[in-house]
């Protein structure tokens, strides 16, 4: 910590069950160049209000705990540094269309179920590999799925997405980036049974081009490029349908 | 008070954890397994490893080379049938981890690369780009949830082993969202609660790493083995402690002095290739030297005046300049990403600011080849345990590759001794688990408490690291011991800001300082004993390795006052003791 005394203001989101207003707390925080939130967060939480309640982990963007509202943005509070709004005040909240838990920790039961839902592990095919040899796989069939497989499962494009807002059931960019993580895999053959998951529910259908859940990735991900994907994907799959009856392929 | 029972139960999910989980699966489908972790498990701290995962798979390479890396890696205190066991099952966990989807960096012809590690002769370590632990972790997660056997308890903290008739038959563990304390009773129980690097100021290691059942084990009388072995990774961000991988050097990295010398060759690690040589980096040599040895060096660079001085403490530099930026990106992105965000610096065009940060645990629960403890029906694996396949130093890769060997070892044995026995004695099982609810409710009402947790974690994080460093002495250790044994007493005295049941992550947090003390306890007192200079532990008092006196594990036991402290002989086969040569030759 620097021995300047300049500080900077954190609003912060308060809540505890039964509660029935929306509450907020002000810290002021000592300023340093070098913190990200949370740091600040930790810093309230040893010396100024123990109460405080969060999520985090690994503060190196990859366990995916730490994500938040920051003045309205969802972040990870580990890469986001105090210099990207010092002098102006901070306001972190918890992270948008979930149900808030505490303070600023969420439920995530729905997004676990959603999750798993897609079926999100290798679907063995005929040729499966002796126990003692590898799959084979090129580089350039590794890269066709690569970026899926960054997701880190912080859920930041739930918060970020028009249509999971206005439609719960909708399973979400991560979820949907996943299943086409897997369905891209050359060792995988699962891609049908994924698709009637990912069909099952209007929602992907409002799904626009908006891509704010790309926009907001802290990974690279690229969630709305495979709910296209995975669009087209399902329409050819019901046309094909019509000319030939599931199981008769 | 109602009890949940399972078959098996096993408290972290990490890469052991559910490795364990999916080998109780493999062995007898019919058994029913629960998973009790603190975090959802895709956030534990498997998650963080970055550089890969070691395995013979290649045609130039042997398990005798492994092995003999393993050991003289391990400054001879590795148990020698363990390693032999670790090297030959590795290749098949591996191979079985990417059938199961891992995204392991391919040959051109398909096949699974591997690069180069430290203080290993060969290049056998797989890799997933360098987000190695990422990777595995998310595939082993995703692979559990097809099986629908598997009951998983995220965000429930084990509180207390619970023990009945000479048996470990479950956990008393406290469910954050809502508070409540239940116990959770199986007929074998498996710890895979991974390190406490977090007893230390300065650590890659995540705040969940406090050490939680490597404590509840010891409070149940099994003995913490060779704690005193902490392993300082030499190539840590200042400030935040963030890693930077050995892969960086693997692929070619080289650690350069204020004087722009590549200083490690002044200390028996060989002699520096130029960086566009074809043979740099060599195996075993400069750079590709074993992280004890890598950091020790620091700290004589340190004393020179060699390194740097920056806002937070010394530094030296990690040049992987020479690889060119598509190189980089392809090979280590996460080393850019990471240098970026949290050193200042882009690789592609600076040197990084490193230096020696506490990273890995080679102690911990007292195991045997079987993953088996001394309490029957607990077993252990992954860094909370101690085979030990790391003795005084384990070499990078092995880490990642340990949790899937015994990870499995674990559930395998643990389903094995759940076919034989039943739950027995519960009343007594219940009467444990309302003593650990009365212990937590008095912590949560103390309201005449006036000590803070920040400031308790502070004290000991200082002393463990002026204590217990890189290099101790008897006077610095002793200091530490009092410490910790004054912490002790005042840690009874904790008050508390937050009353609420829901999410309370301070009551968390001060049952997370009290498993640390007593991590922190086991560190101080068994470094004390050990009155020679062996791998991680290096004493200014006594600096040979002494192998009359000290070829022996230390085992630390849980007592009223401070830890007892035994020892037992190193299983030793095929390998005799012997000099650890690095910079050419064996």
């Amino acid at each position: 910590m620097t021995v300047d005394t300049d500080r900077i203001p954190l609003k912060i989101s308060r809540y505890t069950e039964g509660q029935t207003t929306d509450g907020y707390d002000e810290y002021m925080v000592p300023y340093n160049e070098d913190w990200v939130v949370l740091d600040a967060l930790n810093y309230i939480k040893d010396y100024v209000d123990g109460s405080l309640a969060y999520r985090w982990s690994c503060r190196m963007g990859v366990c995916g705990s730490c994500g938040m509202m920051i003045n309205g943005k969802p972040k990870l509070t580990c890469s986001a540094f105090l210099s990207e709004y010092y002098p102006d005040p901070i306001v972190v909240e918890p992270l948008a269309n979930f149900r808030v838990e505490r303070d600023l920790i969420v439920d995530m039961d729905d997004f676990i179920h959603k999750l798993d839902s897609v079926k999100p592990w290798l679907i063995e095919g005929d040729s499966v590999p002796p126990a003692n040899r590898e799959y084979k796989q090129t580089p350039a069939q590794l890269a066709k799925y690569k970026q899926y497989s960054m997701c880190i499962n912080c859920t930041l494009c739930y918060s970020a997405c028009p249509v999971a807002s206005n439609e719960p059931e909708f399973v979400g960019p991560a979820a949907i980036a996943l299943a086409q993580r897997y369905n891209l895999d050359s060792r995988d053959s699962g891609k049908e049974q994924r698709l009637d998951v990912l069909m099952a529910n209007e929602g992907v259908w409002d799904c626009t081009f908006v891509g704010e859940c790309s926009n907001v990735c802290p990974k690279g991900v690229d969630p709305a490029a495979a709910i296209q994907q995975a669009k087209l994907e399902s329409a050819l799959a019901y046309a094909k349908s019509l000319i030939m009856p599931k199981g008769n392929k | 008070m109602r009890s949940i029972k399972h078959d098996i139960l096993i408290i972290g999910g990490g890469g052991a954890g559910l490795r364990a989980a999916i080998a109780v699966s493999q062995e007898n489908p019919d058994l029913d397994v629960a998973v009790v972790s603190k975090v959802y498990p895709m956030r534990s701290h498997t998650v963080a490893a970055e550089g890969g995962m070691a395995a013979v798979i290649k045609p130039n390479d042997s398990f005798e080379d492994h092995i003999y890396d393993t050991v003289s890696g391990s400054d001879w205190l590795a148990d020698q049938d363990a390693v032999e066991f670790f090297v030959r099952t590795a290749p098949s966990e591996l191979i079985q981890l990417e059938h199961w989807g891992c995204p392991w960096s391919r040959e051109s012809d398909g096949s699974v690369a591997v690069r180069p590690f430290g203080g290993m002769q060969i290049e056998r370590t797989w890799f997933a780009a360098d987000k190695t632990g990422f990777h595995v972790l998310h595939s082993l997660f995703q692979t559990t949830l097809k099986y629908r056997s598997l009951q998983r308890y995220d965000e429930w903290m084990a509180l207390r082993l619970l023990t009945h008739d000479g048996r470990c038959q479950g956990v008393a563990a406290m469910e954050l969202r809502t508070g409540r304390i239940v116990p959770i009773l199986a007929k074998a129980v498996i710890m895979c609660t991974g390190g406490g690097g977090r007893v230390f100021p300065f650590t890659t290691n995540a705040a969940i790493k406090t050490g939680d059942g490597m404590a509840l084990a010891y409070r149940a009388g099994v003995a913490l083995k060779d704690m005193e072995f902490v392993q300082y990774h030499p190539t840590g961000l200042p400030g935040t402690g963030i890693l930077i991988t050995e892969a960086a050097r693997g692929e070619g990295g080289i650690l350069v002095n204020n004087k722009g010398h590549r200083y490690l060759s002044d200390y028996d690690l060989g002699k520096p290739l130029p960086i566009d040589h074809h043979d740099h980096p060599k195996n075993r040599t400069m750079e590709l030297g074993p992280r004890d040895r890598l950091s020790q060096a620091f700290i004589h660079e340190q004393t020179k005046g060699n390194v740097f001085e920056g806002p937070h403490g010394t530094y030296v530099h990690l040049d992987v300049r020479h690889l060119g930026e598509s190189y980089i990106e392809k090979k280590i992105p996460f080393v850019r990403e990471l240098s970026n965000n949290y050193g200042g610096v882009d690789p592609v065009h600076e040197p990084i600011p490193v230096r020696p940060v506490v990273h890995y645990m080679m102690g911990g629960i007292d195991t045997d080849i079987e993953a088996a403890t001394t309490l029957p029906g607990l077993y252990a694996a992954g860094e909370c345990a101690c085979v030990s396949i790391n003795g005084a130093n384990r070499l990078g890769s092995n880490s990642l590759t340990e949790l899937l060997v015994f990870g499995a070892q674990a559930g395998r044995n643990a389903a094995i001794f759940a076919q034989q026995h039943g739950i027995s004695g519960e009343n007594d099982l219940l009467s444990q688990t309302q003593d650990e609810i009365n212990r937590i409710s008095e912590l949560l009402g103390n309201r005449a408490g006036d000590e803070k947790i920040a400031d308790l974690r502070n004290i000991m994080t200082s002393a463990l690291e002026e204590g217990a460093g890189i290099y101790r002495n008897a006077e610095g250790m002793q200091k530490a011991c009092t410490t910790i044994t004054e912490l002790r007493k005042r840690s009874k005295n904790l008050k508390l800001d937050d009353t609420s049941l829901s999410y309370n992550t301070e009551l968390t947090s001060a049952i997370e300082l009290d498993f640390m003390l007593d991590i922190a306890e086991t560190v101080t007192f068994s470094a004390l004993r050990r009155k020679e200079s062996r791998g991680s532990h290096q004493r200014t008092d006594f600096p040979e390795r002494d192998d009359d006196e000290f070829l022996k594990h230390s085992l630390a036991y849980n007592t009223d006052d401070a830890p007892r402290i035994e020892h037992k002989d190193v299983v030793i086969t095929n390998l005799p003791p012997a000099k650890r040569i690095y910079g050419g030759g064996k």
